[in-house]
């Protein structure tokens, strides 16, 4: 039986010419990029260059891309870093009941360090409400970090308008794009981003590897210290190939992005109307009008989510219960109480199916009626 | 062209490379998933883990995978710093660390603590005696690297180990990373608590590396999230990068083996042959690591060396690649108290398993060439 991934939401698969495209760089400009000798220039001009393209996808200009480790460490950087560097502004930071757990759990260390925290709540519709947003910033307010698309539901949150409201504040906002770079249009002088994170491997790049978009004249601090690499903000010798792989994945979504919505949309429909023909009652979480394609969460009424989970995963669909990094266990969705509340059973009945690279039409049809089966077979 | 900048960086094992891609290719997984794709990178992982552990002689549950040496520092040095400050806040260091060690310790001076920067000999070692009269009741940390990157002077590990294991108090933390697969090493032997190694120094890939953690040792992590590596290291697990770290560390080791006595071959043939021009003094001390070789060619600029020797098709280094946009100076050698026309003119060769011989010798022959062709 041929397994199907349904999961693009926790990794992707890497892209061939991605790995075409470092495999030289590995084999051939092997130098150390700090090295003042030919191998050294040589790997030096690959990282300018990706450097360049990747500023690029966003609007942004080449100095304001820090290379890190992934998205974890881009979210660290960003919240904890310009906490730090902004203590003469204040110690409030506001953020969502919603973010990822790199955000949280960074921020949670902030609060034992002495910050105020704001966790801002969501509608049903996984939605920040801007007014509430508004009222939370004070005069010691110094970031605002709200999740571009939310990694379990698919949600976008209204960034552009977070942006405007935020012009005329002193906090600085950033905002976690790792689910959205790659499937939404970012310009990030147009949507008043200050700080952006964004993770290679969610984009069909080699794992390890992410950036944090830090705009001209922001201040944060480093979390690491050592040699001059990434302008002493993300000191360590950079992984050239990777860097080289991340180039190649941004072009790729540069190249294919409209028509990549277009495909994820068609497989969304696909999915939902077997779904009906078979006759599955379930439902969606959060509002289809602010979401993206790739990714959604849906309820299944009277079913429990890891029993489905093991099911699907006995007739090989890959799909999850949300966060893969809540690692190994299933635990209640922080994203679905954040929407639904505690004890409501959306929290335990949900899965998340996210398509993607792994995916055609084909797949697509047989996943579906294989869920629809053991949804049948498994409710009370 | 030959390669002899090994300390910089080293060219990726064929093998590793192949690793790499057919992992990427085939187990794109997230470890962290419940289905089948996760459990099979999952699987590939812990199997990655349990031969890392193999290799070097500890358990699996003590390696944290990590994206490099430098990373790998920083989480030793700050994660002991904030997780054991209420025990004290004074840390031990010497002055020749890397400055993934040296300025983690600066930023934690800022931040209260009290850092010892102990001063080496001219031979480029500190002294067993001044780790231990350094100890005082506060100090919570020594972290001293095994072989000097610029030098390749080798310090007392196992003794200070010694030392250190007299204070209970105390993490014994080691820059391991040039040391791996040219010096051994016994991490348990040296009463280790922490090991720093870097992936892209024995023919890994850049971005991969490794932290040994010795059981029951807490850390604060550098980065909050998923709670990835034990909750020490939290972010998707570069599963590819870890596979074929763990390709490099086991041929690095076998290399080492198989190739006993080269390096010194190669490195004493260089010796005698530079040594020979009366422009130069050789740095590095006589016992030190084989695989690099500092030497100074006194009134010279070590840039217009280089570049004069590039064209040769012969790659070296001044000093270390990270302080490379620092001016001539050299601390580790002013450190050593080697003179400043000593210390502002050293050149530095880091070898390779591959390396031969021969290339010892067309390296001496286009070196003198250039001494005779350069003005000074
Ligand atoms: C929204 C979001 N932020 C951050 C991360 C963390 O990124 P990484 O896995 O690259 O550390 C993820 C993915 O796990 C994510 O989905
Ligand atoms: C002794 C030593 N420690 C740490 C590092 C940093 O390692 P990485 O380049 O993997 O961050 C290096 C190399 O640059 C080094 O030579």
């Amino acid at each position: 039986m041929k397994s199907i991934y349904l999961d693009h939401a926790a990794t992707t698969p890497i892209h061939p010419e991605v790995i075409n495209d470092m495999v030289p760089v590995l084999e051939e400009t092997f130098g150390n990029p700090s090295s003042i000798h030919q191998y050294g220039r040589k790997a030096r001009q690959i990282l300018d260059v990706a450097r360049d393209v990747i500023a690029k996808s966003i609007g942004a200009n080449e100095k304001e891309i820090i290379f890190t480790s992934g998205g974890t460490e881009a979210d660290n950087l960003a919240l904890i870093g310009s906490a730090y560097a902004n203590m003469d502004k204040g110690k409030h930071i506001v953020t969502t009941m919603i973010e990822h757990h790199a955000i949280l759990h960074a921020a949670e260390f902030l609060e034992k360090q002495g910050f105020t925290i704001t966790y801002l709540p969501v509608n049903e519709n996984g939605r920040i409400n801007l007014d509430e947003l508004s009222s939370a910033l004070t005069d010691e307010t110094t970031t605002v970090s709200v999740m571009h698309v939310n990694n379990e539901t698919g949600m976008v949150q209204p960034i552009k308008e977070i942006g405007e409201l935020l012009r005329e504040h002193q906090a600085y906002f950033h905002t976690d794009a790792v689910q959205a770079y790659g499937v939404l249009p970012i310009d990030v002088n147009k949507l008043g981003i200050d700080l952006l994170t964004a993770s290679s491997h969610k984009i069909n790049g080699p794992k390890g590897l992410g950036f944090l978009y830090v705009k001209d004249g922001v201040r944060i601090d480093a979390l690491q210290y050592g040699g001059e690499q990434e302008r002493k903000r993300r000191p360590g010798t950079e992984n050239v190939a990777g860097i080289k792989g991340f180039q190649r994945a941004v072009e790729l979504l540069n190249n294919t992005r409209e028509e990549k919505v277009q495909t994820h949309q068609m497989f969304l429909d696909l999915f939902l109307k077997i779904l009906e023909t078979e006759g599955i009652s379930f439902s969606i979480n959060g509002d289809r009008d602010h979401a993206v394609s790739s990714i959604i969460n849906i309820s299944f009424p009277g079913t429990n989510v890891e029993s489905l989970l093991t099911n699907f995963d006995l007739a090989g669909i890959a799909a999850s219960s949300g966060s893969a990094c809540t690692a190994g266990s299933v635990e209640p969705s922080h994203v679905l109480s954040a929407m639904y509340g505690d004890s409501n059973e959306r929290t335990t009945n949900s899965i998340r199916f996210s398509f993607g690279l792994a995916n055609n039409r084909e797949d697509i049809e047989e996943a579906a009626m294989r869920v629809a089966s053991i949804v049948q077979r498994v409710k009370r | 062209m030959i390669y002899l900048d090994n300390s910089a960086t080293t060219k990726p094992f064929t093998e590793v490379i192949e690793s790499f891609q057919k992992v990427s290719e085939r187990f794109y997984g997230n470890p962290s998933s419940v289905h089948q794709f996760g459990t099979d990178a999952e699987a590939l992982l812990r199997k990655a883990r349990e031969q890392a552990a193999t290799l070097l002689d500890v358990s699996p549950e003590e390696i944290i995978f990590t994206s490099g040496g430098t990373e790998g520092n920083n989480m030793a040095i700050k994660g002991i710093a904030f997780a054991h400050q209420n025990r004290g806040k004074h840390i031990i260091t010497t002055q020749i660390e890397h400055p993934s060690v040296l300025d983690a310790c600066k930023a934690l001076e800022t931040l209260g603590f009290k850092i010892t920067y102990l001063p080496v000999n001219n031979m480029g070692c500190v002294t067993v005696e001044d780790v231990e009269n350094a100890i005082t009741d506060e100090t919570i940390l020594i972290s001293i690297m095994h072989v000097n990157n610029e030098l390749g002077s080798v310090q007392p590990i196992e003794e200070i180990g010694d030392i250190a294991a007299k204070y209970p108090k105390l993490f014994f933390h080691v820059d391991h990373v040039q040391g791996l697969g040219k010096v051994d090493l016994d991490f348990k032997k040296s009463k280790i608590d922490l090991c720093t190694v870097s992936g892209h120094k024995i023919h890994g890939l850049k971005g991969t590396g490794l932290l040994y953690v010795k059981r029951a040792t807490t850390l604060f992590p550098l980065f909050h999230g998923g709670g990835q590596e034990r909750g020490f290291r939290s972010g998707t697990e570069n599963l590819a990068g870890a596979v074929s770290f763990v390709k490099a560390l086991r041929l690095i080791k076998e290399a080492q083996i198989s190739n006993k006595m080269k390096l010194k071959t190669l490195n004493d043939k260089l010796r005698n042959c530079l040594e020979a021009g009366e422009e130069v003094v050789i740095n590095s001390p006589v016992n030190g690591a084989p695989h690099i070789l500092n030497f100074s060619a006194l009134g010279y600029k070590p840039e217009v060396l280089i570049h004069a020797l590039e064209e040769k098709g012969f790659y070296i280094s001044t000093k270390s690649a990270c302080s490379s946009k620092d001016a001539d100076e050299s601390a580790i050698l002013t450190a050593c108290g080697f003179g400043f026309d000593r210390s502002s003119s050293a050149l530095r060769i880091s070898l390779t398993y591959e390396n031969s011989i021969d290339e010892m010798i067309t390296f001496c022959e286009a070196f003198h060439d250039v001494i005779n062709s350069v003005l000074k």
